[in-house]
């Protein structure tokens, strides 16, 4: 037996044959040369050879692999019986497709993002480490500057650590080129080492680029790199402008580095870009902190260390209530994916849902053609088919169909990917998802266990036939096969219930979503352009960063279709960005370990109006109060409720940080931080004023706000002119309509949404198709009973009826079974949905609606058709 | 004249396979020759059945212990000869080592004097 022979079987027997005939010719001509006659010569050489065929049968099993043989006449004939029903292939063929595409999509995400191990050297030794600070109300908080260098001081359990603070930068255009805003990151020197991280082109920052005294450095993307300097290697050793000071580009890393995610563009050193006050600081919580546990050291035990080390500095500082009091730690692979786990994994019980779905749907119609086959099943059993050979047919066909679906399957998944991968920027490791060996893998598994499961569900809803039965049957036939059409019946309602329980899901996000969308921001969000900016410490001291606000202000206000314009440090809805500690004077002192936080922006005096955040109390900022030490604060409503209960605020004086007084001016409405949190409370400072006696201590990062009556894009270019003629080199990023604020922040929820829709409503077109064909066919196999029944005085309705119900019982048993299922699945998403109840009855009630709607649409069609029967005709056909 | 009656000689199983490689030992040649070869050394006690020889040819080449060529015969015939290869060679040897053994041994058993054959 060998391979090579049996792909050549054709060919040898051809050989053979020839050799064969040779072998004869000699033996006639021997014997004709013994002076026989030519009869004679051929009949005795005939005889002596023997039987030809024989020999050759002989040699072709010699030479044959015999199962592979079978399989490939198991192929052959599912493909010709494939080829008999194009419909039925095709439309097997795109269910499957779509169910294996989805899931395969899903999957090569998924394991981008949350399987695959960090691109980093032994990265399962990587520890993200954080401060538990404020009894517990922070427990994963980011570490201070002081608190890392006491733990990178005292403990022994770490090969390494290193932190990494985020970071913004004007990167300023040379030779022609616009500025920019570029997200970058600073990490302390040993971060890329610690890591495993050797740059592309050059080398890592050194201890001496690490400290304030240093030249600046850079550490170019390899993105920024080919996008901005095309690539070129000579930018080594060059100058480049980021915030309007020199920095020297040291290297450029390698394509696939995305830490701390694949935003940031460019790196600088740590202890070199931020002052002492901030890495010193023991209560100012502002870096992200890796380690790097030695081998054998677990986890437990160096955050144990780590927490005993921070507990110490805490109970020096009892005064200081954020001094953190303990530590924690998770692997880094954990602290990066986060919380896109769980949408993840719901997205992928989603799709396994729709393959459920599509299988439950292809052995419903296997099932169905099986029916209109048993002539020739039972014909094949007669002869001799033995019962594994039906079994291997009837797999080879759904491993036929699996297999065609598969392939296409895996085309949609690669277009699902390219479109996942472009709309989903907040996703952490997006550059990490491929379609690899792996996910082939997975598909080819996804395709084996498809097959399986429709083969052997249509191959044992045939088992039951007697051979004897089905001839005689299918020669006259009233109501046949009631195994059959229970297997189908079962099948349907198994369908129906996962399609509710896929409607369910997907109401209760849509509903969310919408609350979400509709929540209130506590301002205006209609015609509304926001932008972002950063003046450049190099460039700009206290007064010449004002004078470019009111300038700026004054430009825009007076710009035609303009109402109004304010700067604000940062939007509502546009995310936290700091907060400081305060206390009321006059009050008597905290307990200890008590503090008081307030979220922290800075503002015009008409930012409030543009926006229309409302006064409630008191007013805005003195106008003619600028560049001098601020004294005004404004309040929210929540720091109100909070902090002063039954008073009124204003003309109180809040010390910031415990020290610097500000007297409270007004009090206005509130704005959450994040879309759908709960609002915190809030001060906004004067943006005109200094915060100390420091002349660099000011805001120098806002947000203009433009509000008018009519549609706010067409002014995002005019605006930026201004921008332009005030200062050339000051990028402009993030313009965005408070809509599209609103729309960034809930990506993720409209994304998941409407995915699990999406996924519910194929499910329910399957369910639809299933179900009308199962009642076609339950009704065509009873066309003599009506028509009997017709024939007796059954009225039209009557028939009717019959049918529908018959129809309608497995779709309402699913309805049922589905809706309990629900009620169990549906709480696992809870932690997805805002102001939305698990068991929310208005949406089961849709649910329900649209499900006995769809059912009833697919049945009337056969019941219609079944009721119409010319009872005559029906009769006579049989 | 009618061919002669089947010698109550079966051939001995395996020996086939030998007696093949010892024959192309001599020299190339096609499935005829080397049946009657067979026949006429044998002194036409052993006939070589058709149905067993062309597929232990196959076998044998499968093995490598055989290859084989098409070559037009002096009649004009396309013909497929056998030549033995190195390895068959050895194979010869191996099974021919075995064969003495063995018909000494029967040869012992049956209480008769060996027979000494070239081989």
């Amino acid at each position: 037996m060998s391979w090579r022979r049996f792909f050549r079987r054709s060919r040898a027997d051809a050989e053979l044959n020839e050799e064969m005939s040779a072998h004869l010719d000699a033996e006639i001509e021997e014997n004709l040369a013994r002076g026989w006659s030519p009869e004679e010569a051929r009949r005795a050489a005939l005889l002596k050879f023997g039987n030809r065929q024989q020999v050759r049968e002989t040699l072709w099993s010699q030479n044959t692999i015999a199962w592979l043989a079978g399989i490939g006449r198991d192929l052959r004939h599912g493909a010709r019986a494939l080829r008999r029903s194009p419909g039925f292939a095709l439309i097997s063929i795109l269910v499957i497709a779509l169910g294996i595409g989805v899931n395969t999509a899903l999957f090569t995400v998924v394991r981008g993002v949350l399987l695959k191990p960090l691109p980093f050297s032994d990265p399962q030794r990587l520890v993200r480490l954080y401060e538990d600070t404020f009894n517990h109300r922070f427990p994963y908080n980011q570490s201070a500057g002081g608190i890392f260098a006491e733990w990178q001081k005292q403990s022994h359990n770490f090969a390494g650590m290193a932190i990494s603070r985020q970071a913004e930068y004007n990167l300023s255009g040379t030779q022609g080129q616009l500025p920019e805003v570029i997200p970058a990151a600073s990490f302390s020197w040993n971060m890329l080492p610690l890591l495993g991280v050797q740059p592309a082109l050059g080398r890592n920052f050194t201890a001496a680029d690490d400290q304030q005294s240093a030249n600046g450095t850079v550490i170019l993307s390899w993105g920024l790199w080919k996008r901005r300097y095309g690539g070129d290697p000579s930018i080594l050793n060059r100058t480049i402008l980021l915030d309007d000071k020199p920095y020297t580009v040291i290297g450029v890393a390698p394509a696939w580095l995305a830490y701390p995610d694949s935003r940031v563009q460019l790196w600088t050193p740590a202890y070199h870009e931020n002052p002492p006050v901030i890495t010193h600081a023991i209560d100012n919580h502002n870096f992200r902190a890796v380690g790097r546990l030695k081998p054998g050291v677990s986890m437990r035990e160096a955050v144990a260390e780590l927490s005993l080390i921070t507990q110490r500095i805490h109970d020096a500082h009892r005064d200081n209530p954020f001094v953190s009091e303990g530590a924690h730690g998770r692997p880094l692979l954990e602290a990066i994916v986060g919380d896109i786990r769980t949408p993840l994994d719901i997205l992928l019980g989603a799709t396994s849902c729709v393959l459920l779905i599509a299988c439950l749907n292809i052995a419903n119609l296997l099932v169905a053609r099986s029916a209109q086959r048993r002539r020739e099943l039972a014909i094949r059993t007669a002869l001799g088919g033995s019962r594994a050979e039906l079994l291997r047919q009837h797999l080879t066909e759904s491993l036929l169909l699996s297999l065609a679906g598969g392939a296409m399957g895996l085309l949609i998944a690669g277009g699902l990917v390219r479109w996942f991968v472009s709309l989903r920027h907040d996703v952490p490791r997006i550059e990490a998802i491929h379609i690899d060996a792996a996910v082939l893998a997975f598909t080819a598994g996804l395709i084996v266990l498809s097959a399986l499961f429709t083969g052997l569900i249509s191959a044992l809803s045939s088992r039951g036939d007697a051979a004897l039965r089905a001839l005689q049957e299918s020669s006259r036939s009233y109501s046949g096969g009631n195994a059959r059409t229970r297997v189908r019946r079962v099948l349907l309602a198994l369908e129906v219930g996962l399609t509710v329980v896929l409607l369910v899901g997907a109401g209760l996000l849509l509903k969310s979503y919408v609350r979400l969308r509709s929540s209130d921001l506590g301002c205006f969000t209609r015609n509304v352009l926001t932008m972002n900016f950063s003046l450049p410490a190099a460039r700009y001291n206290f007064p010449a960063a004002v004078h470019f606000y009111q300038d700026l202000l004054s430009r825009a206000r007076s710009y035609p279709g303009i109402q109004a314009a304010g700067l604000v440090s940062t939007v509502p809805g546009a995310g936290y960005n700091g907060d400081n500690s305060f206390t009321i004077q006059g009050r008597p002192p905290l307990a200890q370990g008590k503090g008081q936080l307030a979220l922290t922006r800075w503002a015009d005096p008409g930012y409030f109006r543009a926006i229309g955040i409302p006064f409630e109390k008191g007013h805005t900022f003195d106008a003619t109060q600028q560049l001098v030490p601020g004294s005004e604060v404004i309040i929210s409503k929540e720091l109100e409720r909070r902090y002063f209960p039954g008073e009124d605020p204003v003309g109180h004086t809040l010390l910031a940080s415990g020290v610097r007084p500000w007297r409270i001016v007004g009090v206005v409405g509130d704005t959450p931080d994040e879309i759908g949190e709960a609002v915190k409370p809030m001060m906004y400072y004067p943006l005109y004023s200094l915060m100390s006696d420091k002349p660099q201590d000011f805001d120098a990062t806002a947000a203009l706000v433009l509000r008018s009556q009519r549609d706010v894009t067409g002014f995002a270019l005019p605006v930026q002119k201004i921008f332009q003629d005030l200062d050339r080199d000051l990028p402009v990023s993030d313009i965005l309509t408070m809509d599209q604020v609103i729309g960034t922040q809930t990506l993720d929820a409209s994304f998941d949404a409407t995915l699990v829709l999406l996924f519910a409503l194929v499910s329910l077109l399957m369910a639809a198709v299933g179900l009308f064909g199962v009642i076609s066919y339950l009704a065509a196999q009873r066309t003599v009973e009506i028509g009997v029944r017709i024939a007796l005085g059954a009225r039209r309705d009557q028939v009717l009826l019959l049918v529908l119900f018959d129809g309608l019982r497995p779709a309402l048993i699913g309805l049922v079974l589905g809706l309990c299922a629900s009620a169990g699945v549906t709480r696992l998403i809870q932690s997805m949905l805002y102001q939305t109840q698990p068991g929310d009855p208005e949406i089961f009630g849709l649910v329900s609606l649209a499900l006995i709607l769809v059912a009833g649409a697919a049945c009337v069609v056969p019941a219609w058709r079944a009721s119409h029967l010319d009872p005559v005709a029906s009769l006579r056909m049989q | 004249m009618p061919p002669k009656s089947r010698p109550d000689a079966e051939m001995l199983k395996g020996t086939l396979d030998m007696m093949i490689l010892r024959t192309l030992k001599a020299g190339d040649a096609h499935g005829y020759t080397i049946a009657k070869i067979i026949e006429r050394t044998s002194e036409d006690v052993l006939q070589v059945e058709q149905g067993s020889l062309y597929p232990a040819l196959y076998r044998l080449e499968d093995r490598g212990w055989l290859s084989s060529y098409w070559r037009t015969t002096e009649n004009n015939r396309r013909a497929k000869l056998y030549r033995l290869t190195a390895a068959g060679k050895k194979q010869l040897q191996r099974e021919a080592n075995r064969w003495r053994r063995m018909a000494r041994a029967i040869g012992l058993v049956m209480g008769e004097g060996t027979q000494e054959r070239e081989s």
